[in-house]
């Protein structure tokens, strides 16, 4: 069976190209690349070049960049670096929107002494700047917001929140995952110190991240090991990925255009096409669509419900996310959605669509064709869409 | 992923009775919107109460329908009296079983049932039994107390799973947690009939549980026991080997020899070392 894949939030298929490049990593060419002999230094030569790779996607130095295991160990090793160079701050700023990988650890830290502010997003998912200036203190040690949100893709303003936070002299951290490779991302214009990044999110595959880190910020290693990295992150490089990753950062920087206008182009088709034809949805984040991330929208369907509509569109061939975990009784809609306000009507029936530089017209065009009967025939059996119907709560 | 069986799944995308009875003679409703999950259950029965018509609607996951539509499969042509003895495993196992995480939702048929019987019998307006623990979904201890005890929970999480109680905010973990524990406690411990044995069969018995049972584990240890004599209810043994000389032979003795030979002779034993 065809598969569409629109999830590529949650994570992408690897570039051929990529698979390319790292296929030699992977049999013949398998040194060390810390070892004296040349056989491992070509190897270590190749990490230098996909250093750089990386560094120019983002606008940073090569030796601002320090490879790790996943996004969540970039975030992680970030949070935990301000902490642990400034002991006497007890104070963390984070969104009540971020990915696990930060409200977790906030979560954890907020249980050990740390006290931690959630700032509100509005109906939206656009941050509450005041709450966050207002939160300021000589206490807090890092800010850590979301670059662009995984979920509705609502694109935070780093850049014009990084000026106030880093006038207060305070740490800014951003999870730019989501952001990466989808909109323009300088880590000199947004002054940021601390940045996020995870290959799987832009056709690299999975297992390998990035945590950028400006000269000079106070740093600590989280992973503590051999002189890897230069001592900020013990451990064998995952070299094959790693040269994979640099690769994928160099396409991402030629494919940033095809994002912005033939993708975006793609998504906004999507959007007014399932708004128009379905009744009574509505989308998950802020209706400048220019503020959100080129490949996501997030749509929630009224009175039914998500799991059984990906179940559906799974039939087709048709790969999404939905914003509600229907795992065991916690059939609550994400924390996300939740922050968001979502309507209760909605917020079990939200589909997150995300594209890629590998979607085509086609497979939009049949994504259009197959939605409005999947959410049809589920409404059909649903006991609240007869009853919205009965009291005209339906729109056509 | 999904791990749903091949009839699940068939349920699911070719579900059977969906739609509404306008002249039904039961109605049953549960869930809500703000739950994640509903269903509403229409039947009609004919003058011996069999149902004669049994329709759905539902909103909710693909187990959650595929679960309504095996219930009305399952009902359609029963007496009431039939339909009434439908568990929740029951409809689970109709579909060739529903992951553990899904188990609410035939939780919610079986519900769905009994409410539309309730309501076929007049009683359908009766309040909620029992006090609300699980403020997010609206859980009664009553229902928790029954869930525990039928599907034998033993954690909060397996009481959301079946329940959902405990799936939102968390703040009832601890009431769910004590109805767990009580659940637990005053379970019945497993009840060894009194046998009337006659002195022989008494001695037989004994002789064949240290043998089998009592023995082997001492011997390990480099011990033994030796049945000197038994008297009424009273087993009179001498330990031998490295028994004879342990500290904790008492405790042995107490704790396992007497146990043991209580569980499989009979209850009123009394083991006494000579």
């Amino acid at each position: 069976m065809q598969v569409i894949y629109l999830d590529n939030n949650a994570t992408t298929r690897v570039a051929p190209e990529v698979v390319e490049e790292m296929l030699p990593y992977l049999s013949e060419f398998y040194g060390n690349p810390s070892s004296m002999h040349s056989f491992g230094g070509r190897v270590g030569d190749k990490i230098k070049t996909a250093r750089e790779q990386v560094a120019r996607l983002i606008g940073a130095s090569p030796e601002e960049i320090i490879f790790t295991s996943c996004g969540t160990e970039s975030d992680s090793t970030a949070v935990r670096a301000a902490l642990a160079t400034q002991p006497d701050k007890k104070h963390i700023i984070t969104s009540r929107v971020e990915h696990p990988a930060i409200k977790n650890l906030c979560e954890y830290l907020a249980k050990n002494d740390y006290r931690v502010t959630y700032v509100p997003v509005d109906r939206e998912g656009r941050l509450d700047l005041d709450y966050l200036y207002r939160s300021l203190t000589d206490d807090t040690a890092i800010v850590s917001l979301m670059w662009a949100n995984n979920e509705s893709g609502v694109i935070f303003p780093i850049e014009e929140v990084a000026a106030k936070i880093k006038a207060k002299g305070i740490l800014l951290h951003t999870d730019a995952v989501q952001a990466a490779g989808k909109v323009p991302v300088d880590v000199n214009a947004s002054q940021v110190d601390m940045l996020s990044m995870s290959g799987h999110k832009i056709h690299a595959p999975k297992g390998v991240g990035v945590l950028y880190v400006r000269k000079a910020t106070p740093y600590a290693p989280f992973m503590l090991g051999g002189h890897q990295e230069h001592g900020r992150r013990g451990g064998t490089e995952n070299v094959a990925s790693i040269i994979g990753l640099g690769k994928a950062c160099e396409m991402a920087a030629e494919h940033l255009d095809d994002m912005q206008t033939r993708v975006r182009g793609l998504r906004d088709k999507l959007e007014t096409a399932l708004l128009t034809q379905i009744p009574n949805s509505m989308v998950n984040g802020t209706h400048d669509r220019d503020d959100r991330l080129p490949n996501t929208t997030s749509i929630a369907y009224e009175f039914v419900e998500g799991e059984a509509i990906l179940l559906m569109m799974n039939e087709l061939g048709i790969c999404a996310s939905s914003g509600s975990a229907c795992t065991s009784g916690s059939l609550e809609p994400s924390h996300v959605l939740r922050a968001m306000n979502v309507p209760f009507t909605a917020a079990h029936g939200s589909i997150r669509y995300s594209l890629s530089s590998y979607t085509t017209a086609k497979e939009i065009d049949f994504v259009i064709e197959k939605m409005p009967p999947i959410i049809s025939r589920l409404r059909e059996m649903s006991p609240f869409w007869q009853e919205a119907a009965q009291n005209q709560l339906v729109g056509s | 992923m999904w791990e749903y069986t091949d009839k699940l799944r068939e349920h699911f995308l070719n579900p059977c009775n969906v739609g509404a009875i306008d002249d039904a003679d039961g109605i049953g409703e549960v869930g809500s919107l703000a739950c994640g999950d509903a269903l509403k259950l229409f039947f009609k029965v004919d003058d011996n109460e069999r149902i004669v018509d049994v329709k759905f609607q539902t909103f909710g996951c693909a187990s959650a329908i595929a679960s309504s539509s095996a219930l009305t499969e399952m009902i359609k042509g029963k007496t009431l009296q039939e339909a009434e003895k439908i568990s929740n495993e029951d409809i689970a196992e109709f579909l060739g079983g529903l992951p553990k995480e899904k188990m609410h939702c035939s939780v919610m048929g079986r519900d769905a049932l009994e409410k539309a019987i309730a309501n076929f019998r007049g009683d359908g307006g009766k309040k909620k039994e029992g006090d609300i623990v699980c403020e997010c979904f609206g859980i009664t201890d009553v229902e928790i107390k029954r869930a525990v005890n039928e599907n034998n929970l033993k954690s909060i999480d397996d009481v959301t799973d079946y329940v959902k109680a405990g799936g939102g905010c968390g703040n009832c973990h601890d009431r769910i947690q004590a109805i767990i524990d009580t659940a637990l406690g005053k379970k019945p411990l497993e009840i060894i009939k009194p046998v009337r044995l006659t002195n022989l069969q008494k001695i037989k018995l004994i002789e064949e549980t240290l043998e089998a049972d009592i023995k082997p584990a001492l011997k390990q240890d480099g011990g033994n026991i030796e049945l000197v004599d038994v008297d009424g209810n009273r087993v009179y043994v001498r330990m031998i080997g490295s028994c004879a000389t342990c500290s904790k032979s008492q405790l042995t003795l107490k704790n396992h020899v007497e146990s043991k030979l209580r569980q499989k002779v009979t209850p009123e034993l009394i083991v006494e070392e000579v």
